[in-house]
């Protein structure tokens, strides 16, 4: 029998009532009521993150406090990056991964103490994330559970920092990326990072959750004049798969290591032993026999790859010819063309070399791209 | 809920269907285009193909998926939209106007009796939407 999804109960972020007042068009996303779109659509939405600036309500997102005083031997133990040592007020992206070397989650520490860190973890991942916390940290801290406590409002685009820092009184320009401070945003105390998943400059915003309207109107009334505005998951995704941010459940999952997704710059190894770090470590030395390949379909060839299509090799006499799959793909709505990733074997993710995606029966040209598909231009 | 144009007539796969002489233009619905989100790309059939009632006869490509085409009649293809290659933005602004897709020379024109009025298509997607 089946059990009809809207029989169960879905969680909703205190900014639901604004997004149905918007006319967002709501979906269901791990269990969260979550504005896919606006009526401004997709496309308009993910223009106005790379020439103005857009607001994303993110607080589906999981919230996780370490603490202790012997939590940094606890972060060590988990992080793949340098997160331990960092100074106090750095924000460090990081895989958690299991022995195997297989990626749990991927996630933003935010170390406001040596003995104190915050976490964002994936919406998704937020209970495993969690039980992987308390099973593997052997109580060298305490985990605490913040997500209901704390809204998470993303401004991304290139208005975002002026904008912000405005209604900051003039505070927040001068935060590097990849830190945080404490901040008063239009008159709400907030945590304010440089940190986003656009490829876009900006911040992100962390407030308790009765501040989370009155934040999000001072924003969206001060980015309405810009162009600005609000963000759905829809161009949420689009935007980080031209920023080739990867997207956990599709390009990064436990049967795949930080190496293969091409995120060895967030692995440190030297001298170091956290989960999965021996493993990393053998697969280094051995070599890679997959990685996660970025491609491209010249727009003139009229396909686009999606989620799951077949890439293939028609050589193969023997055995599949279908030598991976593409993790994520789409419309390059900023920059043409469909682009994607796909975990293949290494000799077929030679940058420049042609793969093949089979979109819906016709086998499809693309082409082997390293780097991000959209780089934000300086300014 | 938009205005449904009398003089089409519809399908519950929401595309509609223009019944004029022997050219049946066809298109989807606004209730369906705003459903598939901003328009990327449309694949048609080339003109002379058959299709087949209720088969697929083309795609329709957004930021977030991919949607079938379901032929609301059996017939030839005897036009194409080629203005939906540059622009394929139309479907979501003007779908009964310069959105549409393909024209359709039936096969039989008694076919139109299987098709819904505006009314009961309106009844349709009210219960959908």
């Amino acid at each position: 029998m089946l059990v009809s999804a809207a029989s169960m109960e879905k969680k909703k972020t205190p900014l639901w009532g604004v997004h149905k007042q918007l006319g967002a068009r709501l979906i269901d996303f791990g269990g969260w009521e979550m504005p896919v779109q606006y009526p401004a659509g997709m496309v308009k939405e993910h223009r106005a993150v790379r020439e103005a600036v857009g607001l994303f309500d993110v607080s589906h997102m999981g919230e996780v406090y370490l603490r202790g005083p012997r939590v940094r031997e606890a972060v060590e133990r988990l992080t793949t990056n340098a997160v331990a040592g960092a100074p106090a007020g750095k924000a460090v992206y990081t895989l958690l991964c299991l022995p195997s070397g297989g990626v749990v989650d991927d996630c933003i520490f935010y170390k406001v103490s040596d003995e104190e860190f915050f976490i964002v973890v994936n919406a998704s991942n937020t209970a495993k994330d969690l039980e992987h916390f308390r099973e593997q940290t052997h109580s060298l801290c305490e985990v605490v559970d913040a997500s209901d406590d704390r809204s998470l409002i993303a401004v991304q685009g290139p208005r975002a920092v002026a904008m912000v820092d405005e209604l900051a009184g003039g505070a927040l320009a001068g935060l590097p990326g990849f830190t945080f401070a404490d901040a008063t945003v239009a008159g709400v105390p907030c945590i304010a990072a440089r940190t986003g998943y656009t490829g876009e400059d900006g911040f992100e915003l962390s407030c308790a959750h009765e501040h989370a309207v009155p934040l999000w109107s001072a924003l969206l009334e001060a980015a309405t004049p810009l162009g600005g505005l609000p963000i759905g998951l829809g161009a949420r995704d689009s935007l980080r798969l031209e920023a080739r941010l990867p997207l956990y459940g599709n390009d990064l999952d436990e049967d795949h290591t930080p190496l293969e997704a091409g995120l060895g710059w967030a692995v440190k190894l030297d001298g170091r032993d956290f989960l999965g770090a021996d493993a990393l470590r053998r697969q280094k030395q051995a070599g890679l026999e997959r990685k996660l390949a970025g491609f491209r379909i010249d727009e003139a060839q009229r396909a686009i790859a999606r989620h799951g299509y077949p890439i293939v090799d028609r050589r193969i006499t023997e055995g599949s010819q279908v030598i991976g799959a593409v993790t994520s793909g789409g419309p390059g709505v900023y920059v043409g063309g469909s682009i994607g990733l796909g975990y293949v074997p290494i000799e077929a993710a030679a940058p420049g070399g042609t793969l093949w995606i089979d979109c819906r029966g016709k086998d499809v040209a693309a082409t082997v791209v390293e780097g991000k598909f959209y780089k934000r231009p300086a300014r | 809920m938009a205005e449904l144009p009398s003089d089409l007539r519809y399908t519950k796969d929401h595309e509609w269907v223009r019944p004029q002489g022997d050219r049946w233009r066809v298109g989807i619905t606004r209730f369906a285009a705003d459903q598939i989100g901003d328009v990327v790309m449309v694949e048609l059939p080339a003109a002379g193909a058959a299709v087949t009632r209720g088969e697929e006869f083309g795609t329709v490509e957004s930021v977030k998926a991919v949607s079938p085409l379901y032929a609301p009649v059996s017939g030839k293809v005897v036009a194409v939209n080629d203005e939906l290659k540059n622009v394929p933005e139309l479907v979501n602004n003007d779908p009964y106007g310069g959105g549409w897709m393909i024209e359709i020379e039936p096969s039989d024109r008694s076919q139109l009796d299987e098709l819904l009025a505006a009314d009961a298509y309106g009844a349709l997607i009210a219960t959908a939407g």
